[in-house]
Order: C-alpha cells, then structure tokens, then sequence
C-alpha cells in the first residue's frame, strides 16, 4: 500500500534524505504526498506528476501511483 | 518512431535523411525544421559543458502527446523530435523538431509548435558547468521571442 515518489534535477539535491515510498493511507493528495516524502516546504513553482501526466498540487493519488516533482522545465 | 532520446552526440541530418525514408516519395511538398544547439555563453558567462537529465518514460509519453497535438493542428503528413540528454559540450545539437506536409505553411507553423511545447512540457533539465568549473541549474527557458 505504497506511492512511489520521486524527485529530479536541482529538487533532487536539495532534499535531504527523501523519502521514496509514501504510504497510501497517509497521502490522498499530490501535496500531502509531498508533506510524508519531506520535512523541506513545497517550493512555489515546482511541477509535479501522477503516472507520468503533469498534474496539480491537489491532485488525488491512490495506492500504486508514481508521484514525481521537479523544477521548471529547461529543455530544448 | 517519431520521438527519439539520444544519449550520444546525434547527427540532425541523418535522423532527419533516416526518418524521411519511412515516407512515401512524393507524399509530401514541404519539410521544416528546427535544430537547437548548445551554446558556449548564457546569462553572461563562459559554459564549457552541460548534463541534461529527464524523466524517463514521461518524457517520452509527452513528446508523443505533443505531436500528437500537433497533427490534429494542422495538416501534416508525420513529424519528428530527437532530443539530447547526458553529458555534452557547445556545438553539440541539443534536440531537432522536423515536420512533413503538403504545404510550407503547416509545415514552418507545426515545427514552431513542436519546439514552444517540447519548451514547456516534456520534462528535461539542463545543468551547466562554467568556465571556472562551477556547476549550476538553468532555472528558467527563455522565451521563444528573444
């Protein structure tokens, strides 16, 4: 009964000691999912997934999704 | 395929020449493309080297998505994107947009689409390294107006 959680590039380094697999039944929401993974606050613009689709903050999550945050894209 | 992630130095022409096989001659009039190239400057100081990261597998789902949105946009007979991630250095090309229709306008305005989107919404993430070899994250894209 586990989220996965993952954090990428500049956001990666400056969690301390994330947290990879959130417990379902403490997270319903991308945020809340965000709160069990790290103790730092939420970043104003970071972006955020579910299962590979960007998603919102207040996003519902369920047991077995993929929850990723990351900075604003630099790509291209 | 249509979206291609390269974690070697890739050639534009050849992806482009390589994918444009798979195309019946005389199936399209126009071909537009776009090839973005690393810089050996940014905000003012000397970059010698650069690692781009993404997220593998969302990436992929959402340059296939942008495409997607691309030919229900305009009337294009295919498209592809060939993005660079890994360890690289200026000169190198860092991604190539390329679409095919039957026209010039669909074409040059579905290759701009291309770039804007891949811009915003596929997950990539580029880390410089500078002349005095510190490291740093480019915070932000510029806009596609500069």
């Amino acid at each position: 009964m586990s989220i996965t959680v993952k954090f990428f590039a500049s956001l990666r380094e400056q969690i301390a000691n994330p947290v990879t697999d959130v417990d379902s039944a403490l997270a319903s929401t991308v945020a809340q999912v965000w709160s069990q993974a790290t103790d730092a606050p939420m970043p104003e613009h970071v972006l955020c997934s579910v299962n590979l689709e960007h998603c919102e903050s207040n996003t519902k999550v369920k047991d077995g999704d993929e929850v990723a945050f990351f900075p604003p894209i630099t790509g291209g | 395929m249509p979206v291609k992630i390269a974690p070697k130095p890739f050639n534009p022409a050849a992806e482009q020449a390589e994918f444009e096989q798979s195309l019946t001659p005389g199936s399209f009039g126009a071909t537009a493309n776009f090839v973005g190239t690393m810089r050996n400057y940014n905000e003012g100081d000397s970059v010698t080297g650069m690692a781009l990261e993404h997220y593998p597998g969302m990436t992929e789902k959402e340059l296939d998505a942008i495409i997607d949105d691309a030919k229900k946009q305009w009337d294009i007979l295919d498209a592809l994107i060939v993005h660079r991630v890994g360890q690289m250095h200026p000169g190198d090309p860092i991604v190539l947009t390329a679409v095919w229709s039957a026209h010039r306008g669909a074409a040059f305005e579905a290759c701009r689409f291309l770039m804007e989107a891949l811009k915003s919404r596929a997950p990539f993430w580029k880390k410089e390294t500078l002349a005095d070899g510190k490291h740093r994250w480019v915070e932000r894209n510029t806009s596609g107006e500069a």
